[in-house]
């Protein structure tokens, strides 16, 4: 059977919509929403936040969105003249991006905050430690939440 | 309120010791809705402050994003016998301590 041009059209219409699928795909997954960009910009101000030194420990999946585990840690020998000035930790999809700020000073001993935390979503949590030398550094989890907080009905 | 707070109750002078708190506080984050649609309203702690023998060691900002019955652990150098103080400030006028003593040797 012959090809009509409107079904050649159609054809070639379909590759060309088939193809742009990967182009969508790749644009970046790790993009910021602008809440969590703007709590963090309010914290570091226009300083560049390096990634490294900060380690969050938070379970990857957590099946109560209500109290997750948290502890933030840094390298940092904690001596008067190089130790975490404050710790500041972030989430990208809760109804608010702060979770919390530790302040800290060398009499810590050990750059170390536990606490537990509340996610109302799938979500990426960040944390960034501020050193004395005013350096930032951070890091980023993804945890995968099957019970949401926050936001449910009361009863 | 009820506060749970944990301390080594010796150390050794330059020990690194980690001090625990756990107060009750239902932490209601203003975002939650009765049955019948109304805004349940923001009640919170919004500040914990540790001070070792007068000296704040260690202070934090909390956000509805903390659960319920906040838990905070952190570290501090041992460095004299004393007392450690434990504030907690919240919403609508919420104000709770609690202390701890500690012998160095």
């Amino acid at each position: 059977m012959p090809t009509t041009r409107r079904q050649f059209l159609s054809l070639a219409g379909g590759v060309t919509a088939a193809g742009t699928v990967p182009i969508v795909t790749l644009r970046p997954l790790e993009a910021t929403p602008a809440m969590l960009n703007t709590a963090i910009r309010n914290v570091v101000g226009e300083a560049q936040i390096r990634t490294g030194r900060v380690k969050l420990d938070i379970p990857p999946l957590v099946e109560n969105g209500n109290t997750v585990p948290m502890t933030v840690s840094v390298a940092s020998p904690m001596t008067a003249d190089d130790y975490v000035k404050s710790i500041h930790v972030f989430n990208e999809k809760n109804p608010q991006p702060n979770i919390g700020n530790f302040y800290l000073n060398p009499f810590s001993g050990r750059a170390q905050v536990s606490t537990r935390i509340r996610l109302a979503d799938t979500q990426k949590v960040v944390a960034i430690a501020r050193l004395s030398d005013d350096t930032f550094w951070q890091v980023m989890a993804d945890v995968v939440v099957t019970l949401a907080a926050c936001t449910e009905e009361m009863n | 309120m009820a506060a749970l707070i944990n301390v080594p109750a010796k150390a050794k002078r330059g020990d690194i010791i980690e001090i625990r708190t756990l107060t009750s506080h239902i932490m209601e984050t203003g975002f939650r809705h009765t049955a019948d649609g109304k805004l349940v309203p923001r009640d919170i702690i919004t500040s914990f402050t540790c001070r070792y023998n007068g000296t704040e060691i260690f202070r934090a900002d909390l956000f509805p994003a903390i659960a319920a019955n906040p838990y905070l652990s952190f570290f501090t150098v041992a460095k004299e016998s004393g007392k450690f103080e434990f504030e907690w400030i919240g919403d609508n006028g919420y104000s709770s301590t609690a202390s701890a003593s500690i012998t160095v040797e």
